[in-house]
């Protein structure tokens, strides 16, 4: 009986025990509960991205880069199909085995296994390394049969930059190369496009149109498991490529140019000078910009940076020159406007025993027996010193300054397209108060008056400047990149209407044109200096009469310039000697503007020789040839030009 | 004689058994089975492999085990309590000369046909022999130091032979077990609070002695971003697989996290996070819900039970599930740290399999054979 009693007793007490656990159980269910309440139903966006984190991994893929063409549709700039071969880190067991195995395969030269080393500290573990980027075919072949031993090495096929044209265009066109930090950090097209091995534009066009060039990366996902391998492929976001970009450069007269430009240093110029396209921007001597895709040797460079000629430079826009006599035609076209002088006013020119003086110096003519009596259709023609002596004296720097700018001299003649652009110096009083903080001398704009002294231009400058006389006196827009905006017959009929309107006297006074606006008071002024320049090409007695074209339809106008490099001493002009005799660097520069046909003026240009010699002699030659060559293109660009209206 | 032998020793006819048999317990755990060779199925990608074939052997032969068993009489177990306890000592010992090794640990006996886990036996041995002690043992005496000391011998014996196997968790659920049972029959409150103080103080040398990669555990539990790549990984996959599961989850066969095997272990302690990530927080509420069905009816056996032992097992037997349950879950979800613990019926793991079906045998029996009173 006492046994059951305490059975009793003991399944009271078990009951009781039993209650309190299975309390505990549901409270602590309920823990559980309410945490998976929280990680599923409240935290579930959460864990749902850390998930895709976890299984979906981006690659993306390189942009390609917008084919650059001529005015004509010939590719300047293209993307060439190249062998290349990766190293994917994340498979390489070895690094220094592969490297060497690949070394064999691919012969790698000491300094690009250095280089690679260097790029393989700077990576993520999971990044993907360039070995090569330009593989021959024997080569990539090569790899691809060996590829079994190789963990992690990819062939790839891949597009790259190809410049057809090499040496022709690199100043206009550029170069790409590597993306550096910096380029990521200045522009954000790179930086959110940027895939390693990416290739951006360095100079030129390939840099300043770098963002419409670009095009977008692609990005392809994929799923991958715990160890990082590839899965399946969820999505790919194609690449695309850049825009296609049409430049107004004429290929055919940009190689005659660079042909005509060989083996000296200088620069050519050819501009519409109604439009204000360029259509060549020539520059002497140049350098193959296909070296420079893949990284240039240090062989190569040294080559190109060492050359006295400096290759590097674009002299058409970054190199500055004293126009010397080429500014004449505006210093006329000034004097005139102000009226200063008429056409009647005279000067005589009496030779180096009679130089133009003033305040005890001396000031000289070229031309050792001078011209005698000096008309400005003649002082033109025959490029009289003493004239410009004396007009300028009379005009004054500061109003000669005023012209100088209105008609392109002293601003970037492309704006900001090319950050090498230099503007140059255009001279007045108030300019050598506040930048070399002196007071002006006479003497200083007597010089100016023949292009010298201070006054620095660049050919391109030059050319604008002739475009814009030779149009009749209107601002124009210089461009290098095709504009559908820019239509030659409404800039026809723009300058059309300009024409009738009345101007005020005002038009002398500092005063910003907007582009097509005329520049000028009176026609009849410039009609003068155009007719005084076809004398200087077309009849006797003119500086570059025997570069002049007899056939009509090539007749052309122009100015002849000798820009000196150093100043005249007395005992140089006593010896008077030859071109070969004088020390390179000490020779003048040769310089020659012009516009064509004469008649129906569609053209401007500019050439400049460095170290030429005489602009007759150097650079007015160059001219004819060269003005051949465009007025017969003409037919066929105007062609070119009604389609692309006709498109648009 | 007649009178007192047909009490001690009542008599059932079949159908009676048969009739006696819980059959919605035994559907319960047929559901369970089903769902966790599915869910092997899908550790596997969807491949009718190694782990399901093997998981889906393992539990038709112990399913049918423990129908078997549920025909063996209760007193068997009563008086076989202490030989069953002894027998999971020896195997333990004999684990330490003849054991497996695998990672870093050794706790199994390879038997030829599967290697077994003595440790797992050892949980529902504890059981048994602890049913069968406080059912000898008079309520008065259950204070008395004399009669707590030898079931804390009992205890501290298997678990100290598993701690240094080393598997720190089956040792936790071992004494887990135990200690639900002494809760059950009634031992003072103060004993647990006494002692709860006891293990607090000692606690630094606890510390102290665990092996490098339990504290490590201990630590990245507090927390796992400690450690992402290592000790912290498992535990940041489990919580991003079962929450970006959702209400619904991904779908069987589609969860991600471990189909690209970002998920560790998780055919065996995994599971659940598996399971959660494809069903969802519905899923894994039903499936809560079915663990909680199959306690409530091993609780309700118990209820009808008539012997002191048979309700002191099933009460304890529905005890230590709970707590295998809890432990699993609240780990793979971040509420405790990582201590090995398989899931019950669920998890990949031969010896755990029959060691519940064993235990839910004994359960069944208890129903069975519920009238029986057994003496001294």
């Amino acid at each position: 009986m006492i046994k059951k009693t305490d059975n009793l007793n003991k399944n009271k007490i078990i009951s009781r025990r039993l209650f309190v656990l299975v309390a505990a159980k549901i409270g602590l269910l309920g823990i559980v509960t309410s945490r998976l309440y929280n990680l599923q139903i409240s935290e579930k966006q959460k864990y749902e991205v850390l998930s895709d984190k976890n299984r979906i991994r981006e690659w993306k893929t390189p942009p390609q880069r917008g084919i650059i063409t001529d005015y004509f549709n010939n590719v300047i700039a293209d993307n060439q199909r190249v062998y290349q071969v990766h190293l994917s880190l994340e498979e390489v067991s070895n690094f220094n085995n592969s490297i060497f195995k690949l070394k064999n395969i691919i012969s790698l030269k000491e300094d690009e296994i250095k280089k690679i080393y260097e790029k393989k500290e700077k990576s993520k573990p999971w990044d993907t390394l360039i070995i090569s980027e330009n593989l021959s075919w024997n080569e990539f072949s090569k790899l691809n049969l060996y590829l079994h031993e190789l963990d992690g090495a990819k062939p790839v096929l891949s597009t790259s930059r190809y410049y057809p044209y090499s040496n022709d265009l690199v100043h206009v066109v550029g170069y790409v190369g590597d993306a550096t930090t910096q380029d990521i950090q200045n522009k954000k097209k790179i930086e959110e496009n940027f895939v390693p091995g990416l290739k951006v534009g360095k100079i030129g066009i390939e840099n300043s149109k770098d963002t419409d060039l670009i095009g977008n990366h692609g990005t392809k996902r994929y799923e991958v498991n715990a160890s990082g391998k590839k899965i399946s492929e969820i999505s790919y976001n194609k690449e695309t490529q850049g825009e296609n970009l049409r430049t107004t450069i004429d290929l055919e007269i940009q190689q005659m140019a660079q042909e005509l430009l060989k083996n000296q240093a200088g620069s050519i110029c050819v501009m519409d000078i109604y439009t204000g396209e360029v259509i060549t921007m020539a520059s002497s001597p140049t350098y193959d910009p296909n070296k420079f895709t893949h990284g240039i040797s240090t062989k190569d460079w040294n080559e190109i940076k060492n050359n006295n000629l400096r290759p590097l430079l674009n002299k058409s826009l970054a190199g500055l020159y004293s126009p010397g006599s080429t500014i004449k035609p505006l210093v006329a076209l000034a004097a005139l406007e102000y009226g200063i002088i008429n056409t009647k006013f005279k000067v005589n020119c009496k030779g180096h025993d009679h130089p133009y003086e003033l305040y005890g110096e001396r000031y000289h003519c070229w031309k050792k027996n001078g011209h005698g009596l000096m008309s400005m259709r003649n002082a033109i023609k025959q490029s009289c010193d003493i004239y410009f002596y004396e007009v300028a004296r009379l005009l004054g720097v500061d109003k000669l300054s005023l012209i100088a700018k209105r008609y392109g001299l002293g601003s970037k003649v492309l704006e900001d397209f090319f950050s090498e652009e230099k503007k140059g110096i255009v001279p007045s009083t108030k300019w050598k108060k506040q930048v070399l903080e002196q007071p002006w001398y006479l003497g200083e704009t007597v010089i100016t008056g023949i292009g010298q002294g201070y006054i620095q231009t660049t050919p391109l400058q030059l050319c604008l400047m002739t475009a814009q006389l030779a149009n009749g006196g209107y601002k124009i827009k210089p461009n290098l990149i095709y504009d559908k905006e820019i239509d030659l017959d409404t800039i026809k009929s723009k300058i059309e209407s300009e024409k009738n309107k009345s101007v005020s006297q005002n038009i002398l006074k500092d005063h910003e044109f907007k582009h097509y606006e005329r520049l000028y008071r009176n026609p009849n002024n410039l009609k003068l200096v155009l007719d005084a320049m076809y004398g200087s090409t077309n009849e006797q007695f003119g500086t570059s009469f025997k570069s002049r074209h007899k056939e009509d339809k090539y007749k052309f106008a122009g100015k002849t310039g000798t820009s000196q490099v150093k100043r005249i001493t007395d005992q140089d002009r006593e010896l008077d000697l030859d071109l070969d005799e004088i020390e390179y660097k000490s020779r003048d520069h040769a310089l020659f503007i012009a516009f064509a046909p004469y008649d129906k003026p569609r053209y401007s240009l500019s050439v400049l020789i460095e170290h030429g010699g005489s602009g007759s002699k150097a650079a007015a030659p160059l001219a004819n040839k060269l003005i051949k060559k465009i007025l017969d293109r003409h037919e066929l660009r105007e062609k070119i030009r009604k389609d692309l209206k006709n498109i648009a | 004689m007649i009178l007192s032998t047909s009490l001690n020793s009542t008599s059932y006819s079949f159908i009676d058994k048969l009739k006696a048999i819980d059959y919605f317990l035994i559907i319960i755990v047929a559901i369970i089975g089903s769902m966790s060779v599915f869910s092997i199925y899908s550790t596997e990608s969807g491949n009718f492999s190694f782990y399901t074939k093997n998981h889906l052997t393992r539990f038709l032969v112990f399913f049918f085990m423990f129908l078997v068993l549920s025909f063996v009489r209760v007193s068997f177990w009563y008086r076989q309590a202490y030989i069953f306890y002894i027998l999971g000592i020896l195997l333990l010992l004999l684990v330490i000369f003849f054991g497996i090794s695998a990672s870093g640990s050794k706790r199994w006996i390879n038997f030829f046909i599967m290697n077994l886990q003595p440790s797992e036996l050892m949980k529902i041995a504890i059981i048994v022999c602890f049913a069968r002690y406080y059912h000898r043992i008079q309520s008065s005496d259950i204070q008395s130091y004399k009669y707590l000391l030898q079931p804390i011998i009992l205890l501290l014996i298997p678990c100290y032979l598993v701690i240094t196997q080393p598997d720190l968790g089956t040792a936790i659920l071992i004494a887990g077990s135990g200690l639900a049972i002494i809760w059950l029959a009634g031992l003072n409150l103060k004993y647990f609070i006494y002692s709860g103080l006891i293990l607090l103080v000692s606690l630094p040398f606890v510390i102290s002695i665990l092996k490098p990669y339990q504290k490590s555990r201990i630590l990245t539990f507090f927390n796992p971003e400690r450690d992402p790549l290592g000790a912290g990984y498992q535990i940041i996959q489990s919580k991003i697989a079962i929450g970006s599961g959702g209400l619904l989850g991904k779908g069987f066969l589609q969860g991600t996290q471990s189909y690209l095997e970002f998920l560790p272990e998780k055919h065996t302690d995994f599971i659940f996070t598996l399971f959660s990530e494809e069903f969802g927080f519905f899923g894994s509420m039903v499936l809560i819900l079915l663990y909680a069905l199959l306690i409530y009816r091993i609780i309700r056996i118990g209820f009808s039970s008539r012997s002191f032992f048979a309700k002191l097992y099933c009460f304890g037997f529905a005890s230590a599930l709970f707590l295998y349950i809890f432990v699993n879950i609240a780990m793979v979800v971040g509420l405790l740290p990582i201590v090995g613990a398989p899931l019950p019926i669920m998890s990949y793991g031969g010896s755990s399999m029959l060691s519940i079906m064993l235990g839910l045998g004994i359960v069944m029996s208890c129903k069975i054979y519920s009238r029986d009173s057994i003496g001294n």
